[in-house]
């Protein structure tokens, strides 16, 4: 579109602006921005490469993180050395981090979903309060909700227990304004008319929400969960102070113990390639599912999955 | 509405608290509840055999002993409290200004100029998005430490490459900073700097104005609610961040309020005391965070 509107700019360039105007318009104002481009490709590069190196450790044949010494997947598969398979602590890391998230996408979305649909369609003061409460807890710094989960289940609501259950239920919270937010929105662009057509056609007030509603809002409910999968995997803070013993900690919490001393050496670049792989594969089905999801509708195709599935 | 709609819509309201109560119940008793906790056990004493905490459920009986603790540890005599919550408010200023200078011209650039290409940028700059934080400060960690690639790469060309990078550097700790916020950032800034009206900035140019004050007077003011929501999208992480500075430094000298928080929670005793840090932190946050969720839930609003 921009170069179409320059062209006309600069084939026929405003005369008159041009004596009265102090910005005189020199050179073509439509051309390409070397400058800026080159500062992305920069940028790009900084933010790929230092991990695509950290991913190359992992394969390492020595216990250098800095010294490539050959290839070898010891770090992940072999016997006789702190590998992610025979490390009983590393092996266990990554199932506590797929249960976490499988659990907490499977409580989060659905409430989260429910609330969206009945906060939209409540409007009352209670609803514009319970939404606001949402909206704080998705800005509220990570730290705080930690501390004060670790002090509600240590020393109020004691029956959660440290470890998976408080990690789940801090999880779950932390994790609600995604589905809650996103599915808010789609919400106000479908509108009420399509609920309003099937109740005047005679569908009952819940085969409404189920076959017309929920239908329309699959795709975003997909992105929402593909992105509490994600950000579970991810989560650091909540899960390091409510976890108890080290059974019940997922991976970001075992590299993080284990930078400085430890199991040091590329296991845990190991371990932190499987998180990567992890979430990649949840945002590859994310992006796939929901170009599939929203197919037949006029989307703005690999853009929209795109940024649908980052959140934006 | 129409009378019917009206009257369909109060039929449907107990399905729509239906539909929310869960969600509510939730956000209630996990975020509400544990908030009045931590007024308690700041408000509350400690048991002085067992050095536990004993919480204070009634707030007419909360003693002020936790804060004036706290108090004397930020401006008394032998403060240690001071100077990490100082260098909170640094850190957070620097970091945050320099990720908006780098994602600003990023996300100008690819909302506006990347054409048939922007797919190919946009997968990469959200595939850090979805690289963990761990991941990606442990990255560094590997190029950082003695003999890695920085140092090698500094020495190759002749400068000093046995600079102890990881052994409580602030440069290091902020460079940590922004490398771990700044894919949101980026995103954040993209979403709002896509939906600025191209129009615009067309009718600045062909009015006359130069490319810089075009820039300067049309697209900064327009860029304003993106700037404002990447500041915050940034710097509240940041100001309760303890994991990012423990990582790259963990030396004294580069502690943040987060980790006084975390300390405080390890230590027997002080349990109180961490409690009463916190809410000093979320009080001073208050503020900018009410600002943010109201200048939010108004534009949503506005879109319906």
């Amino acid at each position: 579109m921009a170069s179409v509107a320059g062209e006309s700019v600069t084939t026929s360039p405003p005369e008159p602006a041009q004596v009265t105007m102090r910005g005189r318009v020199r050179g073509n104002p439509w051309r390409r921005p070397w400058g800026m481009e080159g500062f992305t490709w920069l940028y790009i590069i900084w933010s790929i490469v230092p991990i695509a190196i950290a991913v190359l450790f992992s394969f390492n044949k020595g216990a250098s993180q800095a010294t490539w010494q050959g290839f070898s997947t010891k770090w992940y598969v072999g016997k006789g050395v702190t590998s992610v398979l025979h490390n009983p602590s590393l092996h266990h890391a990554v199932i506590q981090t797929i249960v976490l998230a499988g659990l907490t996408t499977l409580i989060c979305v659905p409430i989260g979903v429910g609330f969206a649909i009945g906060i939209d369609r409540w409007r009352s003061r209670t609803s514009n309060g319970l939404n606001f409460l949402m909206i704080f807890s998705f800005v509220i710094p990570e730290l705080l909700l930690a501390v004060a989960l670790f002090l509600l289940v240590t020393q109020g609501l004691t029956f959660i227990r440290l470890g998976t259950p408080a990690e789940v239920a801090g999880l779950v919270v932390w994790n609600l304004s995604w589905p809650a937010i996103i599915v808010r929105a789609r919400l106000v662009s479908i509108g009420h008319h399509y609920e309003e057509a099937a109740a005047d056609l005679g569908a009952s007030r819940l085969g409404a929400i189920r076959r017309v509603l929920i239908p329309m809002l699959l795709p975003a409910i997909f992105a929402s969960a593909v992105l509490v999968f994600a950000s579970t995997v991810d989560d650091f803070v909540i899960v390091e102070q409510v976890s108890s013993t080290s059974n019940t900690q997922p991976m970001s919490v075992l590299i993080y113990s284990n930078v400085h001393g430890g199991l040091s050496g590329p296991a845990l670049n190991a371990l932190a390639t499987i998180m990567l792989v992890v979430s990649l594969i949840a945002a590859l089905i994310g992006f796939v599912g929901y170009r599939w999801l929203s197919r037949g509708e006029r989307t703005k195709g690999d853009v929209e999955a795109l940024t649908a599935v980052a959140g934006i | 509405m129409s009378a019917i709609e009206t009257t369909r819509h109060r039929r449907n309201r107990g399905l729509w608290i239906g539909l929310a109560l869960p969600g509510a119940i939730w956000l209630l008793v996990l975020f509400v509840a544990p908030f009045y906790v931590m007024l308690s056990v700041a408000g509350g004493g400690v048991n002085e055999f067992f050095q536990t905490v004993v919480p204070v459920w009634n707030p007419l009986h909360w003693s002020s002993w936790n804060l004036s603790a706290v108090w004397h540890d930020i401006f008394g005599p032998g403060a240690f409290i001071g100077a990490p919550a100082l260098r909170t408010l640094v850190y957070t200023a620097i970091a945050t200004a320099i990720s908006l200078g780098i994602a600003y011209p990023v996300a100008y650039f690819v909302s506006r100029y990347a054409g048939p290409r922007k797919t190919l940028f946009l997968v990469l700059l959200i595939a850090p998005f979805w690289v963990s934080y761990m991941m990606r400060m442990l990255a560094w960690i590997d190029l950082l430490q003695q003999g890695g690639f920085v140092n090698s790469t500094l020495s190759f060309f002749g400068l000093p490459g046995n600079t102890d990078w990881l052994g409580g550097k602030s440069v290091t700790v902020i460079l940590g900073l922004v490398y771990g916020y700044i894919p949101y950032v980026i995103l954040v800034l993209y979403a709002f700097l896509d939906r600025i009206d191209q129009s615009m900035l067309e009718a600045a140019r062909d009015l006359g104005l130069s490319k810089w004050r075009t820039f300067w007077h049309v697209t900064i003011p327009l860029s304003k609610p993106a700037l404002i929501a990447g500041t915050f999208i940034t710097a509240l992480p940041m100001l309760g961040d303890y994991y990012t500075n423990q990582l790259l430094s963990g030396a004294p000298g580069t502690t943040m309020i987060g980790n006084a928080i975390e300390g405080q929670l390890d230590s027997p005793g002080e349990v109180g005391q961490g409690a009463v840090l916190s809410l000093m932190l979320l009080v001073v946050l208050l503020i900018p965070m009410i600002y943010y969720v109201v200048s939010t839930a108004r534009a949503s609003m506005e879109n319906a």
